[in-house]
């Protein structure tokens, strides 16, 4: 333990950059170096998930996948991140005199840069990355109802639906020669121009299906979202799988391919900072304040059902923007996809990762999508062990890992040396 | 001058119990009033009413001549009707500072753009309040648990707590449900102090539940008395403390004092 916390306290004086810098040369060593070094250590190929996946299967390497992971991963971060530290903190004290924003856009472009290269290997981790991100949109904005706001929502497939469906419809329509709308209206050129609104509309036709939920539940006191948010997602599935116009149980297909890494990522950092914003203003903290006690919040002015109208449609216009990204990154949707394990996940990654947090959400929905593709190989397995560590997390931690805590940029960019 | 508030013959049921029987007020500004009365009298349930958390079965209610009988509870709070709870109820999770933000809400300027996006209108706005929580955070003593979780401080504090949140609505009229239920003399002796600094500096009138007479004679310049629903007697403080059908009522047979 003590050794633990020795081997800790060499790395106090990191900073984020430092981190960011060991994680950039990581990547970059594998990238140019990381077949000849696998196959120094006997593997094949370069380990897709840390070689997660790869030891579940052929346990006999484990000393090859652990000795790579050092090789590539561990010694460079950590010497990187320690011996250039004067350099990254003499750089994060340039930028912590810079506005808050332009030293997060540094950041946020060379943490770009780091999963930029290390998905650039193959399409397996590019899949994996982009559908982990699609997963932080909807467990932050999941996140905002079930936890900020204290619901206890389960439309979230149903508006990730909506939103899949009116996207692929708008770009299948004037972008895509296609079985179900024919030819491309508009020259296939102006497409990528064209997505930021496709996705927008599918954001919108999900916040405003939301509504079919929220007027009724929050019209009286009581506990009602639970159930009409369930039936509804069951009654969005059911409904496309019978209209025939949109592809009925058989889906949509061939979504052009806009959904590259860069969209993705733009898109849950908009998400996250959005939400952010609401959830530490004045405004949206009223959604707390209507969580732990509805009549105080009344009685201290605040407009209560208003919040939570504006809260979950929020929530819902994320859903409906992640449902968009997911239909264009796997090119292909089917009403089966959004029912109940879609939404067993996304509950899973949001009561792991922690209440009312953003914080938690993201640590949630990394590691339970991490956790997923590397247990893949245990297949039906893979459904035993999510849910006992979950199981596990509630026993420990009622709120989830990190619940109650929001992100804090400055102080998670700010030069460490002091 | 033309009262704050007046409500008229109000009269409710809780199914067949008569909980308030022909109740009338009259608040001017500037006065503090007080309301005693036995366990059970009713009068919480009279804040209720007036605050719009109950809609009464008769009488009308008006706020500076503006009709609120079935008026949405933070409608009546945004005109100016703040007010504190006999049982606490505070927001567990949060921290005293937000419980303090929060209350500003029927002020803010700034729209849902300016929530999503951060708009300079947002900043600077929620600036000022930030700044207004701690002037009112000092002013009931609390500033030092600005970043605490309510649930985490002493009894009296949480009373403050609500007292300073409810001041940051900016009431015209401030209601304290039995604002030193469960106080020690010393924390008593200083809630006088506060009540008393809140009425100068703002000049907001108060009514008040109380069941302590001393505090009561102290701060209030009107008294009414409450009995199963019913006002039995009501005048200035002295009359009251000496009338023999208050002092039959409320506090069995002997003097209050
Ligand atoms: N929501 C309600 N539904 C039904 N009955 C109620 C309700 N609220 C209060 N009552 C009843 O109305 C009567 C008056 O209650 P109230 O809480 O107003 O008394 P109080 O004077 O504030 O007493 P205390 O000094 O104990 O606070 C009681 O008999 C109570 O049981
Ligand atoms: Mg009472």
């Amino acid at each position: 333990m003590e050794t633990i916390t020795k081997f800790k306290s060499i790395f106090y004086g990191v900073p984020m950059a430092g981190w960011l810098l060991g994680a950039f040369t990581a990547v970059m060593l594998e990238y140019f170096l990381g077949d000849p070094i696998s196959y120094l250590f006997d593997l094949p190929k370069i380990p897709v998930l840390f070689g997660a996946l790869f030891v579940l299967k052929h346990p006999l390497m484990i000393p090859s996948i652990i000795g790579y992971d050092i090789v590539i991963y561990i010694l460079p971060i950590l010497l990187v991140a320690k011996i250039t530290a004067p350099l990254t903190n003499a750089l994060a004290s340039v930028l912590e005199k810079t506005p808050l924003w332009l030293s997060t856009i540094i950041h946020l472009c060379l943490f770009y840069g780091i999963i930029d290269t290390w998905s650039g290997i193959n399409d397996y981790r590019l899949l994996v990355v982009k559908l982990t991100m699609i997963s932080i949109i909807l467990t932050v904005s999941l996140n905002v109802i079930n936890g900020y706001q204290g619901e206890f929502s389960c439309s979230h497939p149903g508006f990730m639906a909506l939103g899949a469906y009116a996207s692929s419809t708008i770009t299948l329509l004037f972008f895509a020669n296609d079985k179900i709308f024919g030819a491309a209206l508009l020259p296939a050129a102006w497409g990528p121009w064209a997505f930021p609104f496709a996705i927008i509309a599918g954001g919108a036709v999900a916040a405003i299906g939301s509504l079919v939920v929220a007027i009724p539940s929050f019209r009286t006191r009581g506990d009602y979202l639970a159930i009409i948010s369930l039936a509804f997602m069951f009654i969005v599935k059911s409904a496309i799988e019978n209209m025939e116009i949109i592809g009925g149980p058989r889906g949509m297909s061939s979504q052009p391919n806009y959904a590259s890494l860069p969209v993705v990522f733009f898109w849950t950092i908009v998400c996250i900072w959005t939400i952010h914003n609401f959830v530490t203003s004045v405004m949206g903290k009223t959604l707390n304040a209507v969580r732990d006690n509805e009549p105080a919040a009344d009685s201290m002015t605040v407009n209560t059902r208003k919040t939570k109208m504006t809260a979950f449609m929020f929530g819902a216009f994320w859903a409906g923007v992640a449902g968009g990204l997911f239909a264009h990154v796997l090119r292909y949707v089917n009403p089966s996809t959004f029912g109940l394990q879609k939404l067993a996940e996304i509950l899973a990654m949001v009561y792991f990762g922690g209440l009312n947090s953003i914080y938690g959400s993201i640590v949630g929905a990394v590691s339970i999508n991490v956790l997923g593709e590397a247990l893949r190989p245990l297949e039906l397995f893979k459904w035993i062990v999510i849910p006992l560590i979950l199981i596990l997390v509630m026993i420990f931690r009622p709120y989830g890992l990190i619940s109650f805590t929001e992100i804090n940029m400055k102080k998670m960019l700010r030069p460490k040396n002091k | 001058m033309p009262p704050l508030l007046s409500v008229k013959a109000m009269t409710h049921y809780f199914g067949g119990l008569c909980a308030v029987k022909n109740y009338n007020l009259t608040i001017k500004p500037g006065q503090i009033i007080g309301l005693i009365g036995p366990n059970g009298a009713g009068k919480t349930t009279i804040f209720n009413l007036i605050t719009g958390v109950h809609t009464p079965t008769e009488g009308t209610i008006e706020l500076e001549g503006r009709d609120i009988v079935g008026m949405k509870t933070h409608k009546i709070a945004s005109l100016g009707l703040g007010r504190t709870f006999q049982n606490l109820l505070l927001w567990r999770h949060m921290n005293v500072l937000d419980h303090v933000r929060i209350a500003h809400y029927s002020q803010l300027k700034y729209g849902l753009f300016g929530a999503f996006f951060g708009s300079p209108r947002r900043k600077s706005q929620e600036a000022e309040i930030e700044e207004n929580s701690h002037r009112l955070m000092k002013l009931f003593n609390i500033d030092q648990f600005a970043d605490q979780t309510v649930v985490n401080l002493p009894y009296g504090a949480q009373r403050r707590v609500e007292m300073a949140r409810a001041m940051a609505t900016r009431p015209k009229i401030l209601f304290l449900d039995e604002p030193t239920a469960g106080m020690t003399p010393d924390e008593l002796v200083h809630m006088v102090k506060i009540i008393r600094q809140v009425h100068e500096d703002f000049g907001v009138a108060i009514f008040l539940i109380e069941h302590r007479m001393k505090f009561v004679m102290e701060l209030c310049e009107y008294v009414q008395t409450l009995v199963f629903g019913e006002i039995i007697a009501e005048g200035p403080p002295e009359e009251i403390q000496h009338n023999p059908d208050v002092i039959e009522a409320y506090l069995g047979k002997e003097d209050l004092t």
